[in-house]
């Protein structure tokens, strides 16, 4: 969380553009070739009809109501009309084009980083929050997709329009010309400026607005909390000088945006002010017609728009810096964990496994001298060998923080060891692919994820080509079935995001099926701490004796029925195997063990005989 | 489905929104007067053009109002403007400056006056949320609310900041360019409106059609979110499985919808804008064009083509906009409806005469019952004292009424038959921040706010010492902890902070509540998380200290029932048994098997161990 809260700091200034990175992002906008060239003909096009509006008003002006004759306005119509038409098309292909680009950007990025993230090592994954990603991958994603498209589109456009406008204007009189062009640089410079303020005050507002719904999201879990200690009056004071920041921080920024149009409109006037002053005079002494002054006088009417809209994409692009940063840092972070080329020949990768060069496991695990650290310096296991015969049921216990965890990622390789090996069935797991062990793993979390999908989908999530005849055979296996067939739909009852539907209980059993069905040879328990109401309990007790069956089995212990059954307890402490044997040989040792089961067993037994009396209920 | 929710939300509460106006109408008024100005002086500008190409530099007539006229003779008139060309852009450029200030004026008022209406919805918002029984809160769903009070009052605002102007603005621009073009020739004037009023509707009846539209481009997204975070939570579920691929190929489904759906969106709103300048710029060429048949035949002058024209192009925006404002105002019309939803619930009232008597901690239960609702009884006929000093301790079941115990001390909740007596006097006559300041509470659950340790320890108290908080935490047995924190007493926690874990939590409860130095104290089951070791030291610590506090500890633990002074057993909302250690042991019950678990333990070691079992 810690990290999240720094890095989000690097939105709060304004970056230097690093060119490096916007050449990068704007790869995936070139790759989209054919809505590319059609902007690029879209904008000449919308352009160059912005421009010729003018110059069709400057005809009709000079040859109709200047010679007082009708003459020749048919094909006049004719090529308005068309202009009209092209223009309408033109505008639909414009928008259609930017949406184009900015949705397969976003899709490409997003693809991409998805695929990254399904490889990234867990280390990563310990030190990332999912806030912190989800928010580069959607919002980051998002607004750079959209800058990098309508950017780009704009960008054609307004350089069109501004060279064609220069264009048309010095061939129709460069002296003119060369005066009304004078506010531009000003406008240009002006334009930035502002810009840049507008973004800086407008981020200050997001920010407390923020804090504002933080505030809000405290003040309503804290509701009791605040009633007891009688603080309404000082909470209610923080937040109305916190909302009083916020007033500020909005008028003052909706104060400069609110500065920013007219000044950009009266330097805009400057322009046509100067037409109409010059060219009025050039039209006296009859240097020039009316319709060019009446060009002139629009032209200049419309000049600060594209103008504004330059200033504003560069604005934004390196307010946007820091997105940039994040999300190309993310698709580029380094892979911790990889397998070798070797390997990757032989057993395939995540996305594209050769299932058929699989060797079957049968599940024997062994730490050789294994060291492990997640920072430089802190041992977190120190020189840890263990041997664990096929079949064997290990469990570990010890306080929180002792190493047990590190202990049983290692055995899935979600990390490796710093030094030693890990050798399932005699070979150092880096000989084979990360897939090949994970697949022949089952593991079970201590708070139980399910994805959203069906009862059924979620018990074949890790085969997807099981027969109805085994899931249900799973199902009756972990005795989840009962409780399924009570659902409205049966297997088929939707389990709503992260299996909200359910309980908690209910999931673990399901859990607890789903690796049933997956049938590893190896298997890894994180318990769940808390409790779930004494008949599920029983439930999922005898669901993991089921489990633990034949495999070969690592257990984050918490129960003392889980604990009491295992071949083989182990209570590891500051990364060591302290005691180990079985239940009876600790007890007799009288030492960490002894404590901790007599603590256990009076907890675990008053909390029964209170269930028993809310049961009866 | 989201509509039939809306449809109740469609009225807009007028009584309600005026209240939150309060002192900022008139930043709305001031807004809509510069408006006004603005429009005014943003016609005049053509008006200018206009003026100097036929009257100035041509040799027609002026249009311009009489006063003006005899301003201009005065000056000289044409044959001083002739030579001095420069006056007339002096003067184009005066009017945009006026433009630019009224617009600038106007921008601010309204910012003014939509911040200060927001500021105002989010106080009343957060101060009503404090207020509101407590009931309200443990039915209500944080989310939903975090949201009221944030998206939907933004919504309100931004509709006044934004669109209600643009509304007048439409008004006033096609009331002023009616005037001013009327008054210049009526037939052009229809000629040049006619297909106005197309691209109104036009505009309208689109944002209705692309509402569908949005709501699956949302969905769409909406779902991506969702398969995404529920791969990144799963990540280590995926792993295990080894279903890398197949999570790679939902994620596919999932953003391919979304880039179909919105490019979809995208491309209707391309429709719109290609089709609406279409009707817009069809509108300005046939203004132009008969304005040109027209000064052909002598009827109307170069300059005022040129005015019509330029209003045509002027009006164009606006009314296209019009959809789009009018569907927003449905928006904010609901947004205003869920906020008032929530003001509408009624505020925690003082029952009784809210007197500030002496308390120094004696209780009594006089046959208190509760229930949440008519038919169900959470407790009933709860009777027993406490005197001060004692330490009452409670067990009982889940579900067996415990907490509703101590929440009616507290004047959470109000008995619905019965009374409490504190020191004699009814709590429903004393007044609830008195009564609740004098009893401190530790939540089983307990919730820090998002600011430092110290803070938070000392939030009764903001003037305590250092020492003073120091010593609560050493009480509550976790100065050591604290110090162990890169931060120390300056940690962050909460929300934005370092998690603790639940015993780190409870223990700071504790110390918090211990600031209070309140005569009654009670511990609601907040030591569960904290190992037994602790436990008794932090009771150790308590008894040391404690002068004359009346204690209640809910608890299983039968080392910290077996010292209370008095034992309540509770099982299904009913006293079953009170009495010391030595009393209920000695009768058969619930807390005689919770006191055996020693024995039990015992048998079982002895079994485990064999002979060489038992001490």
């Amino acid at each position: 969380m810690s990290n999240t809260a720094i890095e989000e700091q690097d939105y709060d200034r304004d970056l230097k553009v690093d060119i490096g990175i916007w050449k990068r992002l704007f790869r995936y906008v070139l790759s989209n070739k054919r809505a590319c060239v059609l902007s690029v003909v879209t904008n000449m096009v919308i352009a160059l009809i912005d421009i010729a509006y003018p110059l069709m008003s400057r005809y009709a002006i000079d040859n109709f109501i200047g010679k007082g004759t009708t003459q020749g306005i048919l094909p006049f119509i004719l090529l308005y009309f068309v202009l009209i038409t092209a223009q309408a098309f033109g505008v639909y292909s414009f928008v259609a084009q930017a949406g184009r680009i900015e949705m397969n950007v976003s899709f490409d990025i997003r693809q991409q980083a998805f695929k990254k993230l399904q490889e990234l090592s867990f280390s990563f994954y310990d030190k990332t929050a999912v806030g912190y990603l989800m928010a580069r991958m959607v919002s980051d994603v998002g607004r750079l997709s959209e800058l990098l498209s309508w950017g780009f589109v704009d960008l054609l456009w307004a350089s069109t329009y501004v060279v064609g406008v220069m264009i048309a204007m010095l061939l129709l009189n460069w002296k003119l010309a060369l005066l009304a062009l004078v506010v531009i640089p000003p406008l240009a410079v002006i334009s930035l400026y502002f810009k840049k303020r507008i973004l800086q005050y407008q981020r200050k507002v997001r920010k407390t607005n923020s804090r504002i719904t933080g505030a809000f999201n405290e003040g309503i879990m804290g509701a009791v909390t605040t009633k007891t200690l009688v603080r309404e009056k000082a909470n209610y004071g923080e937040f109305s000088e916190l909302s009083g920041t916020m007033r500020q921080a909005s008028v003052k920024a909706a104060v400069w945006s609110a500065i920013f149009m007219p000044i950009v409109m009266f330097l805009g006037s400057i322009g046509t002010g100067i037409a109409l002053y010059k060219g009025g005079v050039d039209v006296m002494i009859g240097a020039i017609g009316f319709g060019t002054l009446s060009a002139f006088v629009s032209y200049t009417m419309n000049f600060f728009e594209p103008i504004q809209q330059l200033a504003g994409i560069l604005a934004e692009l390196q307010s946007a810096q820091a997105s940039a940063e994040r999300v190309i840092g993310l698709i580029d972070t380094p892979l911790e964990i990889v397998d070798s080329p070797e390997v990757v020949e032989k057993y395939g990768d995540n996305f594209h496994p050769k299932r058929e060069n699989w060797e079957p496991i049968t599940g024997e695990v062994e730490f050789e001298h294994v060291d492990f650290s997640y920072k430089e310096g802190e041992c977190v296991l120190c020189d840890f060998s263990l041997h664990v015969k096929p079949g064997e049921n290990i469990a570990l216990v010890g306080e929180t923080g002792a190493g047990k965890s590190t202990i049983v990622n290692l055995v899935c390789r979600f990390y490796e060891p710093t030094s030693g090996r890990v050798l399932i069935d005699g070979r150092d797991y880096r000989e084979r692919s990360q897939l090949w062990l994970q697949a022949g793993l089952g593991y079970v979390l201590q708070t139980p994820h399910l994805f959203s999908g069906t009862i059924r989908d979620n018990i074949a999530y890790g085969r997807k080509d099981a027969t109805e005849q085994e899931i249900r055979e799973a199902a009756q296996m972990v005795r989840a079935e009962e409780f399924i067939l009570r659902q409205e739909r049966g297997y088929d009852t939707e389990v709503g995001e992260g299996g909200a539907r359910l309980s908690t209980g209910e999931k673990q059993l399901i859990s607890f099926a789903r690796v049933i069905l997956a049938n590893p040879r190896i298997f890894v328990l994180d318990e769940a701490t808390s409790s779930v109401d004494t008949e599920t309990e029983q439930l999922i007790q005898e669901a993991i004796t089921k489990v633990l069956r034949g495999r070969t089995s690592f257990i984050v212990a918490h129960r003392l029925s889980t604990i009491r059954s295992a071949d083989r307890i182990l209570v590891i402490r500051g990364g060591r195997i302290t005691e180990q044997g079985t239940h009876r040989e600790l007890l007799k040792l009288r030492g960490y063990y002894y404590n901790l089961y007599t603590t256990q067993f009076r907890e675990e037994a008053s909390g029964a005989i209170l269930d028993e009396k809310a049961i009866e209920n | 489905m989201q509509d039939r929710k809306e449809k109740k939300y469609r009225k807009i509460n007028w009584k309600l929104a005026g209240s939150l106006m309060k002192g900022n109408g008139r930043y709305i008024l001031f807004s809509a007067l510069a408006l006004a100005v603005a429009v005014v002086a943003a016609y005049c500008g053509p008006l200018i053009v206009s003026f100097t190409v036929d009257y100035v530099i041509g040799d027609k007539a002026s249009n311009l109002p009489a006063f003006v006229m005899r301003a201009v003779e005065n000056l000289g008139g044409r044959e001083f403007l002739r030579g001095n060309l420069w006056v007339c852009a002096a003067a184009l450029v005066s009017f945009t400056l006026v433009n630019g200030y009224a617009t600038y004026l106007r921008r601010r008022y309204i910012a003014v006056a939509s911040e200060g209406f927001a500021m105002e919805m989010r106080n009343r918002l957060y101060h009503h949320l404090q207020a509101v029984p407590y009931d309200y809160h443990k039915h209500a769903s944080t989310g939903d609310l975090v949201q009221r009070c944030t998206s939907d009052v933004d919504t309100v605002r931004r509709f006044m900041a934004n669109q209600l102007m643009e509304i007048l603005r439409t008004v006033f621009m096609v009331s002023a360019a009616c005037y001013i073009m009327f008054s210049l020739d009526v037939t052009m004037s229809l000629i040049s409106m006619v297909l106005l009023p197309v691209l109104g509707v036009f505009s309208f009846v689109y944002f209705g059609m692309v509402k569908e539209q949005f709501r699956l481009s949302d969905e769409a997204e909406g779902k991506l979110s969702s398969t995404l975070q529920e791969n990144l939570t799963g990540v280590r579920v995926v792993r295990a499985f080894g279903q890398e691929k197949s999570e790679l190929d939902k994620f596919t489904a999932c953003n391919e919808d979304f880039r179909n759906k919105t490019y979809k969106l995208i491309r209707l709103f391309g429709g719109y804008f290609g089709s609406s300048d279409f009707v817009g710029y069809t509108q300005i060429a046939i203004t132009l064009l008969t304005g040109v048949a027209f000064a052909v035949k002598g009827r109307l002058t170069l300059g005022e083509v040129m005015v019509f024209t330029t209003y045509v192009a002027m009006l164009t925006w606006p009314v296209r906009q019009l959809g789009r404002v009018l569907a927003d105002l449905g928006k904010a019309t609901v947004s205003l409806g869920r906020v008032e939803e929530i003001l509408a619930v009624p505020e925690e009232t003082e029952p009784g005469t809210a007197g500030r008597p002496v308390i120094k901690g004696e209780i009594e239960f006089r046959g208190v019952c509760f229930g949440y609702d008519a038919y169900d009884d959470v407790l009933s006929d709860i009777s027993f004292t406490a005197k001060p000093g004692q330490t009452i301790a409670i067990l009982g079941s889940t579900g067996s009424g415990k907490t509703s115990l101590v929440q009616l001390l507290q004047r959470l909740y109000l008995c619905t038959a019965g009374e409490i007596l504190v020191d004699g006097v009814n709590i429903n006559d004393i007044e609830r921040g008195y009564l609740r300041s004098h009893i401190g509470i530790v939540l089983q659950e307990p919730f820090l706010y998002s600011r430092t340790i110290k803070d938070n320890i000392g939030i009764v108290r903001p003037d305590a010492m250092a020492e003073d908080i120091h010593a609560a935490a050493k009480i509550a047995s976790v100065h050591e902890v604290i110090n162990g924190f890169e931060a120390g007493y300056d940690t962050i926690v909460g929300e934005r902070g370092v998690t603790l874990s639940g015993g780190q939590k409870q223990r700071v409860a504790i110390a918090r509540m211990l600031m209070q130095n309140a005569p009654i104290i009670i511990f609601d089951d907040s030591m569960s998380a904290v190992d037994t070791e602790t436990d008794a030291a932090i009771r150790n610590a308590l008894r040391e200290r404690r002068v004359n506090t009346t204690t209640f500890i809910i608890s299983h633990r039968i080392t910290t029932l077996c010292e209370a002074d008095k034992i309540l057993v509770l099982e299904h909302g009913r006293l079953v048994q009170q009495g010391t250690h030595a009393e209920l042991v000695a009768r058969e019950g619930l807390y005689r098997r919770i006191a055996r678990i020693q024995n039990a333990l015992e048998e079982d070691l002895a079994k485990e161990l064999g002979a060489q079992g038992g001490e």
